[in-house]
């Protein structure tokens, strides 16, 4: 019984990842209805910003984790104003297709100069050690990446469904031509939420520096996961995404305690389920 | 009448050298290069394989010798199935004479046995399933720099007679884990220890938090980390953040190599014991050999021992080419002549290949070194023990490759 509940709670540690880099997506996909296949490199990118940080300026992991996404989100931003803007309109394929090879392109470059083993990245000293909660010992660290991506969530959410400028938002996309009429800068606002979006891949990537390698290749893995989930809670819904990614790292959780073999696909069989049952995802309405 | 003259000689010719074909020698030779470029296993094979198989036509004073040979390299992705498909393709459209690397043992036990149906060479670093040259050997294969008998043997009985008599396993979910689970498994028996359990995790598993906790559960001495390169890493980082080894559990990396040190960071990785058939600082030539590695390698990384090891297999394999004086493109006939001859390279030494197969060669067993030890980058390992060449290697009357049986 104790490990089933060391399970639960790292399924919750890397739930609330899944978590963060759905929510990114969510966004984008939601406001601007792009499928940002480069999720995944950008999350990498904020790792690597990380490392660099602490390598190169001396910078250290509190301030890189409100510089890195800044940066990163700059990068998403140019990406945005120079490719993606063009294909507003076009099928979500277009989309897919060209943040796909950003990706293939972004991972290409990181694993030409960086291999594939990766860099180390330490836990900061405030963060270092565990406790014991009796059923299992919890690194400080893990507690504090739940705690933190919970309110980052939540916050986001509380942004985009409970603010002005999220309504705003959220009005542009359903009727850009008559919110522009409001004298917004719609292109703009446009940009913007890219650019957060992106930044919140970036903010998982930081926070994930210390536990996994800062590798090239770890946003691959992790982004079809993310994709799921994302496709599992409903395209584009927000809190959707939110509670799917934490539930769903809970069942991989479980799934690596009872049938460890089967852990890497547990996430996939149960998009099969949810999408025969209901073909909107968890939280989505018919379109 | 000029013409008919010609035509017939041209026929003549033509069929003169139909009918010789099969035993034309030449000197042309080409090498496949065929490894996981861009996985988790890149940075102990990949690229560098490629350049250590330049460096060895380079220095083997072939080129000089009137011959001419090429270097391919293809990307298996760690997929059974599309190893098999490159090789195929290698096989019967680029005339592929020899292919070198291979690492990841699914693949590597794949394309075997396309080589052995093909009648080429396989020369394989890489890979670290025993079962290459026992069950599965071949006449057609060399497995050079390791295998999963001699990490068993290496760590898992120093381990075991060191005090850590109880084990469990965190076995990345294919053909080398299995084979390196069941040979420490037996190794660690041998030596009075037990294995309390196991757990198989996926292959590039980024992860292991829920395993690590099992294995913390089991209340074994020494947890043996029965998987290889970014797996590896991984499960010591995160071991380490849960606080397993000041616990008081141990972890074995039984496949460790040179570059998953340099990307954990001495201040993780100290302390750690495993075995390798091949470090740079061991002796001049090393260094040599290591030193002009790096200067040519993009990302500037020491050579591995699965780079050592695709270097000095072409350098015996051109020896013995040398010997018969040209190729006779016939796998077996070649490997036949290679397992003739002593083995003798300035990175593994005098040695020899059995007739099942297997390089022998010296095995050592390593530790790394604290921060304070290291004297910069790519200073990482201890030599604690050698083992013998004749100890590394399953002893040949306990092999059971069906080519011994006669």
């Amino acid at each position: 019984m104790q490990a089933l509940y060391a399970q639960l709670l790292v399924g919750l540690i890397n739930g609330s990842f899944y978590a963060l880099l759905s929510l990114g997506l969510a966004v984008i996909f939601g406001m601007l209805n792009i499928i940002n296949f480069a999720h995944g490199a950008l999350y990498m990118m904020g790792a690597f910003c990380a490392y660099f940080l602490l390598n190169v300026l001396n910078i250290g992991y509190w301030p890189a984790l409100i510089i890195a996404p800044i940066v990163v989100g700059i990068f998403g931003m140019i990406l945005e104003r120079t490719m993606l803007q063009w294909l507003a309109g076009l099928d979500h394929l277009y989309g897919l297709l060209l943040t796909f090879g950003l990706a293939l392109i972004i991972q290409g470059v990181f694993q030409n100069y960086f291999g594939s083993s990766g860099l180390p990245y330490s836990i900061p000293s405030e963060l270092q050690g565990g406790m014991n909660l009796g059923f299992m010992y919890l690194p400080i660290y893990r507690g504090w990446v739940v705690v933190f991506s919970l309110v980052v969530c939540i916050a986001t959410w509380f942004l985009i469904e409970k603010t002005r400028l999220g309504a705003n938002l959220r009005a542009a996309t359903e009727n850009p031509t008559l919110v522009r009429a409001f004298g917004i800068n719609v292109p703009r606002m446009i940009t913007l939420t890219y650019g957060l979006g992106v930044g919140l891949a970036a903010l998982a990537g930081v926070l994930s520096a210390p536990i996994n390698q800062v590798r090239p290749l770890m946003g691959e893995n992790v982004i079809i996961v993310v994709f799921a989930v994302v496709v599992i809670g409903g395209m584009g819904s927000i809190m959707g995404s939110i509670v799917t990614g934490f539930a769903l790292g809970v069942i991989e959780g479980l799934t690596k305690y009872f049938y460890p073999e089967a852990s890497n696909t547990v996430v996939f069989v149960f998009m099969v389920l949810v999408l025969l049952v209901k073909p909107t995802g968890l939280t989505g309405r018919a379109a | 009448m000029k013409n008919r003259i010609s035509a017939l000689l041209l026929g003549t010719a033509l069929a003169l050298a139909g009918g010789n074909l099969a035993f034309a020698q030449d000197k042309v030779i080409k090498i496949g290069s065929l490894s996981d470029q861009s996985g988790l296993y890149a940075d102990l094979g990949g690229p560098g394989s490629t350049l250590a198989a330049q460096m060895a036509v380079e220095d083997s004073g072939m080129i000089a010798k009137g011959w001419k040979i090429d270097i391919i390299s293809g990307d298996h992705l760690n997929k059974p199935d599309v190893g098999v498909n490159i090789a195929r393709q290698w096989f019967d459209v680029d005339k592929v004479d020899v292919i070198v690397d291979v690492p990841n043992s699914g693949v590597a036990l794949a394309v075997s046995n396309l080589v052995k149906e093909k009648n080429r060479v396989l020369l394989d670093s890489g890979a670290g399933s025993s079962d290459l040259t026992n069950a599965q050997c071949t006449p057609n294969t060399i497995h050079w720099t390791y295998d999963t008998y001699t990490l068993a043997h290496g760590t898992g009985s120093a381990l075991t007679k060191a005090g850590g008599d109880s084990w469990f396993f965190l076995t990345a979910d294919y053909a080398f884990g299995a084979a390196l689970e069941r040979d420490t498994t037996a190794a660690v028996q041998a030596a009075g220890g037990k294995v309390l359990g196991g757990v198989k995790h996926p292959l590039g598993t980024s992860d292991f938090s829920s395993f690590l906790l099992q294995a913390q559960a089991s209340k074994a001495k020494i947890i043996g980390l029965a998987n290889a390169g970014a797996d590896t890493t991984t499960a010591i980082k995160q071991a380490a953040e849960f606080g397993i080894v000041a616990g008081g559990q141990k972890l074995a990396a039984l496949l460790l190599f040179i570059t998953d040190v340099h990307a954990l960071g001495l201040n993780t990785a100290q302390g750690l014991n495993f075995t390798e058939t091949f470090y740079w600082d061991m002796n001049d030539q090393d260094r040599a050999f290591a030193k002009r590695f790096q200067e040519r390698m993009k990302n500037h990384s020491m050579p591995t021992m699965v780079h050592a090891g695709v270097y000095s297999s072409l350098l015996h394999y051109f020896k013995a080419l040398d010997a018969l004086g040209g190729n006779p493109h016939d796998g077996a006939k070649v490997v036949a002549k290679m397992k003739e001859m002593p083995t003798d390279d300035p990175l593994f030494g005098k040695g020899s290949i059995e007739p099942n197969g297997r390089a022998i060669h010296p095995a050592y067993l390593f530790q790394v070194k604290k921060p304070s030890e290291s004297k910069g980058p790519w200073d990482y390992y201890n030599l604690v023990a050698t083992i013998p060449a004749s100890e590394a290697f399953t002893p040949l009357d306990k092999s059971t490759c069906p080519l011994l049986k006669k």
